[in-house]
C-alpha cells in the first residue's frame, strides 16, 4: 500500500488509455509501493477503451468499455479522483491544483491530457445539434438529439473518425452526409486509388459523400448562433439541409496545462518530450495524444500512447536499459462494420526509391497497393475492398515478403497461388501493434483466452485477432482439434468414402497420434456426430441419432432432443411446417404448455418455444405432442431449423406465388438434415419480402416467372444479405439446386460454419458454387442428388421414435439409481402470470424422499 | 405413457470392447459416500463417453461416466459456474490422456481424476471415488 504520505508522490493528469495504461505498467515495475499514486481523471467515468467508443452504437454498453478495474485500483493503492480536472501546476512548488480544490503536491507529474476535437471556426459552430464524437458522454448526448429531433445528420470531416461517425448516425436511423475538404476520403491513410474503391463502398451503403468542399457556415432555424442546426452552407454555394452535425475535423493535442506551466510546447502544438519522454523539466512527463514526440510528431493512436506509458514508466523507475520512443508505426484499419480499409506503414509511399505494386477493381470496390523498397522489402501498404490480408502484411512489414508482391494483392481465383499464411512470419514481426507483441510472443501460448491475458494482445482494436488465431496450435496443421489433425472436410471425405460409422473407429484409425485411443474432446464429438448423421442412409449408419455409440458424441441438447436451459430445465419446439398451423394444433399447444405449466413463447422463427419442462417430463409432453400430430423441430440440432412463409398469393393482393406451400413443401423436404451448422430458409411471395428470405441460409422470393433463390444470407452477429443463386426457376428446378446446394455445403464446410461464412470462404465463393451447384463444374451434382434423395427417404421423426421405444426413453431420467425422483434442484418462479428460471438456492437442502436409494 | 423406469440396455456399442479390467457387463457402478458403496446402476447402463447423473442420500448429486477402456469417474453434478445440476450432461473427452468434461452450459472443462476447473484456476468440483462390482 502506498497511501503513507511520507513516500514521494506521483501524479498523473488523465485518466484515458495512455493514462491507465501508464498505471499498469508503472504497477508492473513496482512504482506503486515506491511512490504514493494519485490520478486525476476529468471524464465522469475511469478510462475505457475509446477506441472501441462506436461499439456503443452496436450494443456495447459503457461498461463492457471500461479498462479500469477497480481491484486493480484498490490493490495498488492508487487514489484515483474521478470528474475532477488538474486546473492549475505550479513548477516552483510543484503543485496541482483540481477543480474541486484539492491540491496535491508532486516529485513527478505524468501529464496524459490526450487530445480534443477540433472544430474550425466556422459560423454558427455552437449552434444546438453540434457535436463532436470523443467521449461517452458525446455519445449519450448525439444519441438523445438524434432520437427527438433528428432525421438527417451531416458530418464535417471524412477521415477514420469521420467515417466511423457517420455510420454512427446511419445506424441511428439518420440519412447521412459526409463533407470532406480534401479531394478524397481519409485523405491522410489511402492515396488517390484508395479513396476512389472506398468512395464507392461507402455510397454503396447509402451515405452521401460530398468531397473537395468545406464547410462555411452552420445555418440555424432562428438565424441565432444557438439556435437549431437547420442546414450547413458548402464552399461551393450549396446548402445542405441537416439537422445534427457532427465535427470530426482532427483532433488537437491538450497542451493547455502544460502551455500555462510554462513547459515547452511545438510549433503546432503538443508538449514536447525527449525520448525517455520528460518534457523541458525533469519532474514533468508528457505521454499519449498530449505529447510531441522526439521525432517531431503528434501520434494520434493508441499503440504509440501505449509504448510514451511503458517508457515513461521505466524512466521513473530508472531503468536506463529500457528502450526510448523514438518513433512509431501508423498503422490503421477502419472498424466501420462492413467496410474494408486498412493502411499500415508507409502508405504514401514517401521512402526514396521505393516501388508500388497496385491491384484496382473498381467494379467491386476494391484497391490494393503494396509499397515496396529497393531490396524487395515490404514497406506499407493501402488495403480498400478487402482487406484480409492486413493482420499478416502489416507483421511483414519490414521484411521482404516471401511471395512475389503481386502475389499479394491478387484476389483468390486470379492467379494468387496461395494465401499468405501467418506462418510465414518471422518470430519478431509484430503481429499486435495496439500492444507491440510480436509472433513469438504469442506462440508461447496455446489459447486465444491465456494470450489476451498474459500478452494483452487482441484486447485493443481487434484486428489482429484473426492472425492470432491462426497463429495458436490448435489451428496451426489446420487440423480440427488436439485429436484430429484433418479438417471437418477432410474427415467427411474418409466417412463418406470409408462408410466409417463409429467414433471409435475413426480416432483411432485417423486421429492425431497422441489421441488415439482417447476420447475425443467437445470440439470432434459432436463434428463427427453431425457428419455420420449427414450420411447416415448412404454410409450405413442409424439415422436415430442416439443410438449406440452415437449417442456420446451429440451435444447436450441433442442428446435429449430438447435445448438445455439456465436453470437445468429444457425447452420444447414442434415444427410448424411454414408458420403455419391449424387452430386444433395451436389449442394442443396451450393444452400441453398449461399441463406442464410451461412458459410459452412465440419465436423468431414463426412457431412456439416451450421453455422449463424437466428431463423426465420431456417424453410425457412429446407424447402429447406426436399424438396430435407434432414432430421435433430439430431446435436443438445443427440441422434445419425453420422455413419462415409470408402469406403470399392466397391471400395477399401482390403475391405471384404461393410461397406458403413452398415453404411447407421445403421444410418438410429438409427436415432433420444435419449440417454443420444450423440451416434457415424462408420463401417470400414478391419482392416486397416480407419473410425476410434474403436473410436465411437459402431464402425464395417469388417472381412473375417462378422463383428467384438466394443463397448465403445469415442473422446473428454478423449479418450477411444473401447473394442470388439463380433466377426465374420452376419448382422442380427449385429443389433440385437446393438439394446441390445443401448437400455441397454439408461436404465441405467448416464444423460450426453458417452458409454465409463459408460462402465468404470458400475459394471462387459464390461464382465458383454457381459453377459446381448449377452448371456441374465438379460432375458431381448426380451424387448430391442422390445423397438428398437417401436423406428425404431415410427421416423419422426422432420424438416418435423415442417414445415408442422404452430402452431410448430409460434415458430420459434425472437420477438413474432413483428415477422416479425429479431433479429438486430445477426450480422456478412466476413473472407475468407464467414460470422463469428461479436462481439455485444451495443452501438449502432438498426435501426429497430418499427411501430408493440402496446402500450397502 | 408414464414408464419412465429404468431397464437394463443390451450392451450396444462397437468400441466398448469391455477390456475393462475391472468389471464384467453384470457389475454395478458403485459410488463411495459416507463410508459405504452406494448402487447407481448396472455398468452396462453407462454407454462409454456418457454420463448420468446420480442422487446421493444427503441430497448431493453425482456426474458418473465411463470411458471406451472401461474406467469409471464421477464428479459432483453441480456446474459452479451457472449453479445447475448438469455436468452429467456434459461432453466427455481427455486431452493428452486425462479425462475432462465440458460443461453443457459455459463449457468449462473438469478434470475428471481431481476435479479441477481446466479453464479457471482456483475452481474445482468434489470427485468421488467409484468402481464396478
Ligand atoms: C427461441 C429463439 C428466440 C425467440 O424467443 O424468438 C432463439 C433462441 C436461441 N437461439 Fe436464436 N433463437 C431464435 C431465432 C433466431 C433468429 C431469427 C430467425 O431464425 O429468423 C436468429 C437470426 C437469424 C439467423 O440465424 O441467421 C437467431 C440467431 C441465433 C444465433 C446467431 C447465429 C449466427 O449465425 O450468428 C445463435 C448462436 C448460434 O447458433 O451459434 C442462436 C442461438 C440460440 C440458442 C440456441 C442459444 C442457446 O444455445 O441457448 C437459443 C436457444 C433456444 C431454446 O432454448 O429453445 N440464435 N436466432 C428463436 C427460435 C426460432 C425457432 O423457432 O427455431
Ligand atoms: C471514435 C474514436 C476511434 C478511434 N479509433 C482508433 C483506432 O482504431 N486505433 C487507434 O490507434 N486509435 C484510435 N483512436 C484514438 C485513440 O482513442 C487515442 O489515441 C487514445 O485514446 C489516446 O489516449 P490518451 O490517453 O492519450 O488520450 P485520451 O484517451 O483522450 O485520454 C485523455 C484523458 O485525459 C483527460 N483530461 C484532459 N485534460 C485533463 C485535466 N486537465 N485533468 C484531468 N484529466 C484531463 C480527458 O478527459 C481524457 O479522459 C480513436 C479515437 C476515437 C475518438
Ligand atoms: S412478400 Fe409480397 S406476397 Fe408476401 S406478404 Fe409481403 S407483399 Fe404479400
Ligand atoms: S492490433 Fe489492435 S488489438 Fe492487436
Amino acid at each position: 500500500m502506498a497511501t503513507d504520505t511520507a513516500l514521494p508522490a506521483l501524479v498523473l493528469v488523465g485518466h484515458g488509455m495512455v493514462g491507465q495504461r501508464f498505471l499498469e505498467a508503472a504497477a508492473e515495475r513496482g512504482l506503486t509501493e515506491s511512490h504514493r499514486v494519485v490520478v486525476l481523471c476529468e471524464e465522469p467515468r475511469p478510462a475505457y477503451d475509446r477506441v472501441r467508443l462506436t461499439s456503443y452504437f452496436s450494443g456495447t454498453t459503457p461498461e463492457e468499455l471500461s479498462m479500469t478495474d477497480p481491484e486493480f485500483i484498490e490493490k495498488h493503492g492508487i487514489e484515483l479522483h474521478v470528474g475532477d480536472p488538474a486546473v492549475a501546476v505550479d513548477r516552483e512548488t510543484r503543485t496541482v491544483r483540481a477543480r474541486s480544490g484539492l491540491t496535491l503536491t508532486y516529485d513527478t507529474l505524468v501529464l496524459a491530457t490526450g487530445s480534443y476535437p477540433f472544430v474550425p471556426p466556422v459560423p454558427g459552430k455552437d449552434a444546438t445539434g453540434c457535436f463532436v464524437y470523443r467521449t461517452i458522454d458525446d455519445l449519450y448526448a448525439i444519441e438523445e438529439y438524434a432520437k427527438n429531433n433528428a432525421s438527417v445528420g451531416a458530418v464535417v470531416g471524412g477521415g477514420l473518425l469521420g467515417l466511423e461517425a457517420a455510420g454512427a448516425l446511419q445506424g441511428l436511423g439518420l440519412a447521412t452526409h459526409i463533407v470532406e475538404f480534401a479531394p478524397r476520403l481519409m485523405p491522410v491513410q489511402v492515396d488517390e486509388g484508395g479513396g476512389a474503391a472506398l468512395l464507392k463502398t461507402i455510397t454503396d451503403m447509402g451515405l452521401a459523400v460530398h468531397t473537395g468542399v468545406g464547410t462555411q457556415e452552420i445555418v440555424t432555424t432562428d438565424g441565432s448562433a444557438s439556435g437549431a442546426v437547420r442546414a450547413m452552407k458548402l464552399s461551393d454555394g450549396a446548402e445542405l439541409a441537416t439537422d445534427l452535425v457532427v465535427f470530426s475535423a482532427g483532433v488537437r493535442p491538450r497542451d493547455q496545462l502544460g502551455r500555462d506551466m510554462g513547459l515547452r510546447v511545438g510549433e503546432r502544438g503538443g508538449i514536447a518530450v525527449d525520448e525517455r519522454c520528460r518534457t523541458s523539466d525533469p519532474a514533468v512527463f508528457a505521454i499519449g495524444e498530449c505529447a510531441l514526440a522526439s521525432d517531431g510528431r503528434v501520434y494520434g493512436l493508441v499503440a504509440p500512447g501505449y509504448e510514451m506509458a511503458q517508457t515513461a514508466a521505466a524512466a521513473i523507475a530508472e531503468d536506463d536499459a529500457a528502450d526510448g520512443f523514438t518513433g512509431a508505426d501508423l498503422s490503421t484499419k477502419l472498424k466501420l462494420l462492413g467496410v474494408d480499409v486498412a493502411s499500415f506503414g508507409d502508405a504514401h509511399g514517401t521512402t526514396e526509391g521505393c516501388l508500388d505494386v497496385v491491384y484496382s477493381d473498381s467494379r467491386s470496390g476494391t484497391y490494393k497497393k503494396l509499397v515496396i523498397g529497393g531490396a524487395g522489402e515490404l514497406l506499407g501498404g493501402v488495403l480498400v475492398g478487402d482487406a484480409e490480408a492486413y493482420g499478416t502484411l502489416r507483421a511483414l512489414t519490414g521484411s521482404v515478403p516471401p511471395l512475389a508482391p503481386e502475389q499479394l494483392v491478387l484476389p483468390a481465383g486470379a492467379g494468387a497461388p496461395a494465401q499468405l499464411g501467418p506462418d510465414a512470419l518471422p518470430g519478431d514481426a509484430v503481429v499486435c501493434s495496439c500492444h507491440n507483441v510480436t509472433k513469438d510472443a504469442i506462440c508461447e501460448h496455446t489459447s486465444l483466452p491465456e494470450v489476451k491475458k498474459c500478452t494483452k494482445a487482441g484486447t485493443g482494436c481487434g484486428s489482429c485477432v484473426k492472425v492470432i488465431e491462426q497463429l495458436l496450435p490448435k489451428s496451426g496443421d489446420g487440423g480440427l482439434c488436439g485429436c484430429f489433425a484433418l479438417t471437418r472436410q477432410e474427415l467427411y471425405e474418409i466417412v463418406r468414402v470409408k462408410r466409417i460409422t463409429s467414433f471409435g473407429r475413426l480416432l483411432d484409425g485417423h486421429g492425431r497420434e497422441t489421441a488415439r485411443g482417447g476420447e475425443g474432446c467437445e470440439v470432434c464429438k459432436p463434428t463427427v456426430g453431425s457428419v455420420i448423421a449427414s450420411l447416415a442412409p448412404s454410409i450405413g449408419a442409424d439415422g436415430y441419432v442416439l443410438d449406440g455409440e452415437q449417442a456420446a458424441l451429440q451435444d447436450t441438447n441433442d442428446h435429449f432432443l430438447a435445448n438445455l436451459q439456465k436453470n437445468g430445465s429444457y425447452s420444447v419446439v414442434p415444427r410448424v411446417p411454414g408458420g403455419e398451423i391449424t387452430p386444433e394444433k395451436l389449442i394442443v399447444i396451450g393444452e400441453v404448455a398449461r399441463d406442464f405449466g410451461l412458459y410459452t413463447k412465440i419465436t423468431g422463427g414463426q412457431r412456439i418455444d416451450l421453455f422449463g419442462a424437466r428431463v423426465d417430463q420431456l417424453p410425457l409432453i412429446w407424447a402429447r405432442l406426436v399424438d396430435a400430430g407434432f414432430e421435433s423441430g430439430h431446435a436443438y440440432g445443427k440441422a434445419l431449423r425453420t422455413v419462415k412463409s409470408c402469406v403470399g398469393q392466397t391471400w395477399c393482393r401482390y403475391g405471384v406465388q404461393d410461397s406458403v406451400r413452398m415453404a411447407i413443401d421445403l421444410e418438410l423436404r429438409y427436415r432433420g438434415l444435419r449440417a454443420p451448422h444450423k440451416l434457415k430458409s424462408a420463401v417470400s411471395g414478391c419482392a416486397r419480402e416480407c419473410a425476410e428470405a434474403q436473410s436465411k441460409d437459402f431464402g425464395v422470393i417469388a417472381t412473375a416467372q417462378g422463383w428467384n433463390l438466394y443463397v448465403g444470407g445469415n442473422g446473428g452477429m454478423t449479418p450477411r444479405h444473401a447473394d442470388l443463386l439463380a433466377q426465374d426457376l420452376s419448382d422442380a428446378e427449385l429443389v433440385r439446386l437446393i438439394d446441390r446446394f445443401l448437400m455441397f455445403y454439408i461436404r465441405t464446410a467448416d464444423r460450426l460454419e453458417r452458409t454465409a461464412a463459408w460462402l465468404e470462404r470458400i475459394e471462387g465463393g459464390l461464382d465458383h458454387v454457381r459453377d459446381v451447384v448449377v452448371h456441374d463444374s465438379l460432375g458431381i451434382c448426380d451424387e448430391l442428388e442422390a445423397l438428398m434423395r437417401e436423406h428425404v427417404a431415410h427421416y423419422s421423426d426422432e420424438w416418435a421414435e423415442t417414445i415408442n421405444d422404452p430402452e431410448r426413453l430409460a434415458r430420459f431420467v434425472s437420477f438413474v439409481n432413483a428415477p422416479d425422483i425429479p431433479d429438486p434442484t430445477v426450480r422456478f418462479a412466476p413473472e407475468r402470470d407464467q414460470i422463469k428460471p428461479a436462481p439455485p438456492e444451495p443452501s438449502e437442502s432438498p426435501l426429497i424422499e430418499l427411501e430408493g436409494l440402496s446402500v450397502r | 405413457m408414464t414408464t419412465t423406469t429404468l431397464a437394463p440396455t443390451t450392451e450396444g456399442t462397437a468400441s466398448a470392447t469391455a477390456a475393462s479390467a475391472t468389471a464384467t457387463a453384470t457389475a454395478t457402478v458403485q459410488l463411495a459416500v459416507g463410508g459405504d458403496w452406494l448402487d447407481v446402476c448396472p455398468l452396462s447402463v453407462l454407454i462409454p463417453g456418457r454420463g448420468v447423473a446420480a442422487l446421493l442420500p444427503d441430497g448431493r448429486q453425482a456426474a458418473v461416466f465411463r470411458d471406451r477402456a472401461g474406467r469409471l469417474y464421477a464428479v459432483d453434478n453441480t456446474d459452479p459456474f451457472t449453479g445447475a445440476s448438469v455436468l452429467s450432461r456434459g461432453l466427455f473427452g481427455s486431452d493428452q490422456g486425462r479425462p475432462f468434461v465440458a460443461s453443457p452450459l459455459l463449457k468449462q472443462r473438469f478434470d475428471l481424476e481431481t476435479g479441477r476447473c481446466l479453464d479457471e484456476d482456483g475452481v474445482a468440483v468434489a470427485a468421488f471415488e467409484v468402481r464396478a462390482a
